[in-house]
């Protein structure tokens, strides 16, 4: 689908957590979550640190908007390491 | 007697659905589920001696280390064939079975097969060396399923020389030197007399089929932008009110978030029958955004939130359906000023 709303001229942010899929499939602008059950939280962290983890997800999701990518590109949100399981 | 090794999720397995999507690998000693079937099938050739199992979720989520641990298991069972799957067309087991069958061919040298759905993204593991039958798309097609992954895994196992031609497992990018009847110059001016004749013919170099979407120009200033949320992770209002089927979704569907600030738990929920729904149930702004894009755009980091979210079910639907549905939206968010879309996946 994002694949799709791409070919139709709308920059698409995929937020997903298998990441190797989506590059296999052929998506241009991915954001890597947490989990699979749960594409923008993370229920491990206290409610308001899930919320601004949330926030910093969705500000990598926008920069991906605005970012000129030439074929499927991963936007991390976070440093390697951090977080995630 | 051939010792032959048998992979499976945990669902197959009879361990349980999404909420046992955890399980970290582990080995069961003689066939289980679908592999009860492999051992009738191989009637007296082998006998599957083991079966190694591993849970969806857990796989996908850390596919190095489950494979490492697959392959510490397996090494111990001394196998002279492993078969994986069939996976039909689920999406993270077929991810699980290719990258099983490639490790034990690649890393053990253990003739490996997985049998799948054409569509499964998991056929990626084919490019790297594994084995892939294809198969139907759902467990319907079990029956159908079994004989070719275990008659392509036997002549893995005796050694015969194999093409994907004659024994029907998907290419695997291997190139082999093979004595031809005719020179190539022979052969390439009969190629083009038959494609000027309009007569059948079959290239030599068959042409690589990427569907690669060149990417949509970005947006210049996403603060002048109108956003939609779009989801295939099945969240729709508390009662389904379109019937969304929880797999092989037919039809997609939007609805109104215009003045919510969140999406509250009991009044949304997800419908998605290919994970465990209890945590996004629990917040389902955790499958879709909408509280932080509402603040989002109350801080002017973007100008607008669509009036609408888009949902449909992303487990087993059609990579036909899936693009019909995105076209549609497209057309309606296009027509409604929207430049940009955020996709939430499952």
């Amino acid at each position: 689908m994002a694949k799709e709303l791409e070919r139709e001229g709308i920059p698409t942010a995929l937020l997903c957590n298998i990441v190797p899929i989506a590059l296999a499939v052929g998506a241009n602008r991915v954001v890597p979550t947490r989990g699979i059950q749960y594409p923008t939280g993370d229920p491990s962290l206290p409610r308001e640190q899930e919320e601004a983890w949330r926030e910093r997800l969705l500000l990598t999701a926008l920069k991906a908007l605005e970012t000129e990518v030439s074929g499927p590109t991963v936007f991390p949100s976070e440093e390697r390491g951090e977080g995630g399981r | 007697m051939l010792r032959v090794v048998h992979y499976v999720n945990q669902f197959f397995a009879g361990l349980g659905g999404e909420e046992k999507a955890d399980l970290k690998p582990e080995v069961r000693s003689g066939p289980v589920g679908p592999g009860r079937l492999l051992q009738s099938l191989l009637q007296g050739k082998g006998e599957v001696v083991a079966t190694l199992i591993c849970g969806d979720t857990y796989f996908a989520e850390q596919p190095e280390e489950a494979c490492r641990r697959l392959a510490d298991l397996l090494f111990t069972l001394k196998a002279d064939l492993m078969l994986a799957g069939p996976a039909f067309a689920s999406g993270r087991y077929g991810l699980a079975c290719g990258e099983v069958a490639r490790m034990a061919l690649n890393e053990l040298t253990i003739p490996a097969v997985a049998a799948m759905h054409h569509e499964n993204p998991g056929v990626q593991a084919a490019a790297a060396g594994a084995y892939i039958v294809p198969c139907g798309s759902s467990a319907a097609s079990m029956k159908e399923a079994l004989p070719p992954l275990l008659a392509l895994g036997i002549k893995l196992a005796s050694g015969s020389a194999l093409s994907p031609n004659v024994d029907g497992y998907l290419p695997r990018g291997i190139r082999k030197n093979v004595t031809a009847d005719l020179p190539a110059a022979v052969r390439a001016v009969n190629m083009v007399l038959a494609k000027i004749a309009g007569r059948p013919f079959t290239s030599e170099i068959p042409l690589p089929q990427f569907d690669r979407v060149t990417p949509a120009p970005p947006v210049p200033d996403i603060r002048q932008a109108t956003v939609a949320l779009v989801t295939e992770s099945g969240l729709v209002p508390a009662g389904n009110p379109d019937r969304i089927e929880s797999s092989r979704a037919s039809h997609f569907a939007r609805y109104s978030i215009g003045g919510l600030r969140g999406f509250a738990p009991g009044e949304f929920e997800s419908v998605h029958g290919g994970y465990s729904t209890d945590l996004a149930n629990a917040d389902p702004n955790r499958l879709v955004p909408l509280d932080v894009a509402r603040r989002l755009e109350e801080a002017g980091r973007i100008a607008r939130l669509y009036d609408y979210y888009f949902t449909t079910v992303g487990n087993g639907t059609s990579v036909q359906k899936a693009q019909a549905f995105a076209r549609e939206i497209a057309s309606e968010i296009r027509r409604s000023g929207v430049q940009a879309a955020i996709l939430t996946a499952t």
